[in-house]
């Protein structure tokens, strides 16, 4: 009944709660470090070739529309600008938390858990519909 | 300033907001808003944008140590993700529709109410020895266990709808605010749904994550989120969590919060007024 269990029935069909903990934690981890990679990545770029200008965030103009959409972002890092990569970076940290809940409803389905099942693809279902829907499009 | 004069003092201010962010289990982003926009004079939409990004960092690098360690409780987090989420909607949607020195108010009185809680909590003493099983909680299999130094501890999860609802508000001021509302995910676990305070911290940093995440899009597409300024707060508040982060298993926790209190009640006393004085 523990969150932790390493109940027959687990072990069983392969997969214990622990395991899944040691997968949602690899996922977390490569995404994170990838991302942050390519942040710094396009810092450097950006840095090098913008360092010296003078920083302009006082007045709120909102970001130019290339970097609000994924095709833009594609488009500006694949050339190489330094924000282009940065973007794509902070898309694949956003993306890290849906790879997780993505695992766990895997994990729930191959554990049979029904409730947690409906519960996470729930979640994940609302964060789609976020992102997707009410933000890029 | 310059664009490289900028990103080196944020980096350095949001390292320090991620180190205390991982220590008390809080994220940086309640300290990191205000220093931009108070300190830095940057227009508050785009220090939450960045903000709310190096909450997703934070939680990420935090939660994975935690998760494997065995602290967080992976189902408690999923179901009450089902109310940070819808929440983080309707904060993200909000936000667009609030002036920014009314998100500057809002902001002030949550850094205040943060104290405020923790305050009475902690008069109210530590709650008392584990209870009873709660039928809701045992029917969707919460109860857990963390590894202690004197072995491993089991505990009972409690009062569910009460918690899920605070998720809700917790998901809506991350939304609005670019925050994690770990504060508020805590207090949630611990106090209401009697949780032990790690686990608590623990379960929160990865609920946060997900939580971020369902605005972020929102935030993106309404181009809150600018690279240069993002940059160097994400990556210095990631440096800062996976130190605190490190620390966390052996640091007394009741110090750090009264430093952390303090903090946080002269932030909020100054958001309130720059935004009521409409310098924000």
């Amino acid at each position: 009944m523990g969150s932790r269990d390493g109940s027959e029935a687990g072990r069983r069909r392969g997969w214990t709660d622990a395991d899944v903990d040691v997968v949602i934690s690899r996922i977390l981890r490569s995404g994170l470090a990838l991302s942050a990679a390519l942040v710094a990545a396009g810092a450097a770029v950006f840095l090098a070739r913008h360092g010296a200008e003078a920083a302009a965030y006082r007045v709120f103009h909102g970001v130019p529309r290339d970097y609000r959409e994924v095709s833009g972002i594609l488009k500006a890092s694949a050339s190489f600008h330094g924000r282009g990569l940065i973007m794509i970076g902070l898309v694949l940290l956003i993306a890290t938390p849906v790879a997780r809940v993505v695992f766990s409803v895997l994990a729930f389905f191959r554990e049979r858990d029904r409730t947690y099942l409906a519960v996470t693809g729930a979640v994940l279902a609302i964060l789609l519909f976020s992102i997707f829907w009410l933000g890029l499009r | 300033m310059t664009v490289l004069g900028l990103t080196a003092v944020v980096c350095g201010a949001s390292l320090v907001a991620g180190l205390l962010g991982a220590l008390t289990g809080l994220g940086g982003g309640v300290v990191i808003v205000p220093f931009l926009t108070l300190a830095l004079g940057v227009d508050i939409r785009y220090a939450i944008g960045a903000s709310l990004i190096s909450v997703i960092a934070t939680s990420s690098g935090a939660a994975s140590a935690y998760v494997k360690e065995g602290f967080s409780n992976i189902r408690v987090g999923m179901f009450l993700e089902l109310g940070t989420t819808l929440g983080a909607i309707a904060g993200a949607l909000l936000a667009a529709a609030v002036r920014p020195s009314g998100i500057a108010v809002v902001f002030g009185v949550v850094l205040i109410g943060n104290v405020a809680t923790s305050l009475a909590a902690r008069r109210a003493g530590t709650p008392g020895p584990p209870e009873a099983p709660d039928r809701l909680a045992g029917r969707l299999r919460m109860d857990g266990e963390y590894p202690s130094l004197h072995g491993v501890v089991r505990y009972h999860v409690r009062r569910v709808p009460a918690g899920l609802s605070l998720m809700s508000v917790a998901g809506a001021l991350s939304g609005l605010l670019g925050i994690g509302s770990g504060a508020l995910k805590v207090i949630a676990m611990d106090r209401v749904m009697r949780m032990p305070f790690k686990v608590s911290t623990a379960t929160s940093n990865f609920m946060i994550g997900v939580t971020a995440a369902c605005s972020a899009g929102i935030y993106l597409h309404r181009g809150y989120i600018d690279p240069g300024l993002t940059m160097p707060v994400m990556l210095g508040v990631l440096a800062g969590s996976v130190v605190g982060t490190r620390v966390l298993v052996r640091t007394p926790t009741r110090r750090l919060r009264w430093l952390f209190d303090a903090v946080i009640l002269a932030l909020g006393v100054e958001m309130i007024f720059n935004g009521l004085t409409g310098r924000i």
